[in-house]
């Protein structure tokens, strides 16, 4: 008989070789998967895995799709150690690149190297402001703030498509719902000419750093992580719950409006209805592929870019469905979650023999 | 330094090798590659569109291959797709949703020799044409049927997004309408989305609610004639023939047919004939057709129909002929007059006669 037993202690080993089993598994599970479709299995997997890292463009869309995922996460991961549940990131992307994105509309034309950081104040502060809401209804009123924070993104959808119907629409544009094109000094710095990758990667190390130095050498750090494995301890260590939720929340918010002004002023280049794509959905998954530390946030939101990049490289190259790279990168997500349980469990062989006596 | 020289000057290599590779197999093979907003089984748009790519397999057989990207979301990744299929060697890319332009625009600017083909968009260049369809012939058509058939005089409409190409619809079918009876009403429910089957069914529902006895609809499930269907009222289907899920409810359908448009612009590539342009065809090109229309309906309002979409092809009626106000009163066409593409392609106000209002 086979059981399952909790390890007195996390097992390091396990947790570096969990990820290359889980990511063998379901290199294997897809090659099934692949083979019943009809498709070579060795070339698809190939094509996934490889296509992303196959020229200097490709690499650069790598940083492009994994700078929002690794930005939102970090701030996301602060409160989910603590027991916070910002769920709203979506929300707070939408209302960030809306709200520093019209500052940019609205010095259309102008030149000036002040122009792309106010857009950024303004982007972070919004983020802010809208996580700031479910940040007071939480300590105010005992409001959760999973649903406040969620709820919150529709209205920042609805907002967004509102204002690029109305006051923000392209005057030149047909009555189409979309912006003017950010340009000149309101778009977004790119790293290399010819390429999609801003300099907002920068960002995002940045504030996996501070994240990092935080988390280990600051009070602020231990307070975060004490609240959240032992709320009462931090309740008799004097620490105000109040202050923890404001900070986590507000600097998720901020992280995730920053992310989207980001993303309106560099690949997108506009407002557009379409804008949130999901990015902070999907941070949730990074930062707890990421284990919610500073580092591992930044290797998961380059493992989530590659199955994105590969998936579509596949899509194009050998035909596959749509719904099949989904069920593939469903795949990774599970077994890469589901292997966790070999890092805090181990298995044990028991004998029957041995129960019975 | 030294290796990043080395790095550089390898991947150059890989991508003129590549860049060699692809035009030695043009020459054998058009590549024709296209970009979907959403998924080939829609039975809406994308699958329209598809059945256009089907077109020129067959038209073209072993001289193309094509091969498609579905589910392609118009934010940040669409521009990523459509490079990819340019730099995979494909020596046409039609990317078929309005929220591709600004990227098939960008990415054209760096592919010089992959002709583009946007569809609904209005931003060209020396290798992107666009083209489209004129709808709004096909929703004359709706609306004089709607105007004959109605008891309760009062027309139910599911609108996607205020854009446009809707709110033009909704006038077109509005008009001919009143043409045939003075006393229509038209009801619109704006649903924000292109594709929700629950959303349209809750909005299909309402207008039912406020006394809709027909339905029309600018979204791309079939969930509100399969509601019309089981209410016993009448309804069009949108994009393609919907008639398995509302038999009776069916009266017919303005079908997307992308196919011959795609087999012309293939065939000037072929040729080596093409051009960036703008298309914008209607019932004279068969780029917009009509579903068979219901055996149920009485001999005089197809006769009537028919008759209206022959005039609309033959190029003797206009769905937007003045004298024609705009909702505020103020006059849009004279007596006479009818709408220039312009006017059309711009359109944000509804015509006198329809109550409620655009959103803005």
């Amino acid at each position: 008989m086979i059981r399952l037993e909790r390890r007195p202690e996390t097992s390091r080993i396990m947790l570096w070789l969990t990820p290359v089993l889980a990511l063998v598994l379901t290199i294997l599970v897809g090659m099934v998967l692949f083979a019943m479709l009809g498709k070579d299995p060795l070339q698809t997997v190939a094509v996934i895995f490889v296509s992303p890292f196959s020229d200097l463009y490709n690499l650069s869309e790598l940083l492009v799709k994994a700078t929002p995922l690794i930005l939102i996460a970090i701030g996301l991961s602060l409160g989910f150690r603590a027991g916070i549940w910002n769920i709203g990131a979506e929300g707070q992307f939408t209302i960030g690149a809306l709200a520093g994105g019209a500052v940019g509309l609205a010095f259309h034309g102008t030149d000036g190297l002040w122009l792309m950081p106010l857009m950024w104040i303004t982007g972070c502060a919004a983020g802010m402001a809208w996580a700031a809401i479910p940040a007071f209804l939480r300590t105010r009123f005992g409001a959760n703030e999973i649903l406040v924070s969620l709820m919150l993104v529709y209205v920042a959808t609805l907002l967004l498509s509102a204002l690029v119907t109305g006051p923000l629409r392209d005057p030149d544009g047909f009555n189409f719902p979309e912006s003017r094109l950010f340009e000149g000094s309101a778009a977004m710095p790119l790293l290399m000419e010819g390429t999609r990758a801003h300099i907002g990667f920068f960002a995002a190390l940045v504030a996996a750093f501070v994240a990092w130095l935080l988390l280990g050498r600051h009070v602020v750090g231990f307070q975060i992580r004490l609240l959240g494995e032992a709320p009462r301890a931090a309740r008799f260590a004097g620490f105000v719950e109040a202050r923890v939720i404001w900070f986590c929340l507000l600097v998720s918010g901020g992280l995730a409006g920053l992310a989207g002004l980001f993303e309106a002023t560099g690949p997108v280049g506009q407002l557009v209805p379409s804008l949130p794509v999901g990015y902070g959905f999907t941070a949730i998954i990074v930062a707890f592929l990421g284990r919610l530390n500073p580092l591992g946030i930044i290797i998961a939101g380059f493992v989530m870019a590659v199955t994105y990049l590969g998936g579509e490289a596949a899509e194009i190259t050998m035909q596959l469905p749509n719904a099949v790279t989904a069920v593939f990168q469903g795949l990774l997500l599970f077994f890469l979650l589901g292997m966790d349980v070999l890092s805090t469990y181990r298995f044990r062989l028991r004998r029957r023999v041995r129960e019975v006596a | 330094m030294k290796l990043f020289r080395v790095m550089t000057v390898g991947i150059a290599a890989a991508v003129t090798a590549l860049a060699i590779g692809g035009v030695a197999k043009a020459e054998e093979k058009l590549k024709v590659g296209f970009v979907y907003c959403c998924p080939v089984g829609d039975l809406g748009w994308s699958y329209e569109h598809d059945k256009g790519r089907k077109a020129i397999e067959e038209a073209f057989g072993d001289r193309v291959e094509t091969s498609f990207v579905e589910s392609v979301s118009d934010g940040p990744d669409a521009e990523r797709v459509i490079r990819q299929l340019a730099q995979n060697g494909n020596d046409m890319v039609f990317t078929t949703s309005f929220g591709f332009m600004n990227p098939t625009v960008k990415v054209a600017k760096s592919f010089g020799k992959v002709k583009f083909e946007h569809a609904t968009g209005f931003k060209r260049g020396a290798n992107v044409a666009t083209y489209s369809s004129r709808f709004y012939e096909g929703r004359h058509i709706l609306g004089l049927i709607a105007g004959r058939m109605t008891t309760s005089n009062t027309v139910g409409y599911v609108a996607s997004f205020p854009i446009p190409e809707v709110v033009r619809g909704i006038n077109a079918a509005f008009l001919a309408a009143r043409s045939v009876n003075p006393k229509v009403q038209f009801k619109v429910i704006w649903v924000n989305t292109w594709f929700d089957p629950g959303k349209e069914a809750d909005a299909a529902r309402a207008l039912i609610d406020q006394g809709a006895d027909i339905l029309m609809q600018h979204t791309d499930s079939p969930a509100a004639m399969k509601i019309a269907e089981d209410a016993g009222i009448h309804a069009f289907g949108q994009a393609s023939d919907m008639s398995r899920f509302g038999p009776n409810a069916q009266m017919t359908a303005i079908i997307d047919n992308w196919a011959p448009y795609y087999v012309a612009r293939v065939k000037a590539a072929l040729d080596g004939e093409w051009k960036s342009e703008d298309t914008w065809g209607g019932f004279s090109t068969g780029m917009v057709a009509l579903a068979p229309y219901n055996a149920n309906l009485p001999a005089k309002v197809v006769a009537e129909a028919e008759a209206a979409r022959k005039a609309i092809a033959a190029g003797t009626l206009h769905p937007f002929t003045g004298p024609l106000n705009r909702q505020d009163g103020s006059v849009w066409l004279k007596a006479g007059e009818t709408a220039s593409d312009g006017d059309l392609l711009g359109m944000n106000f509804y015509v006198e006669g329809i109550e409620g209002s655009v959103p803005q």
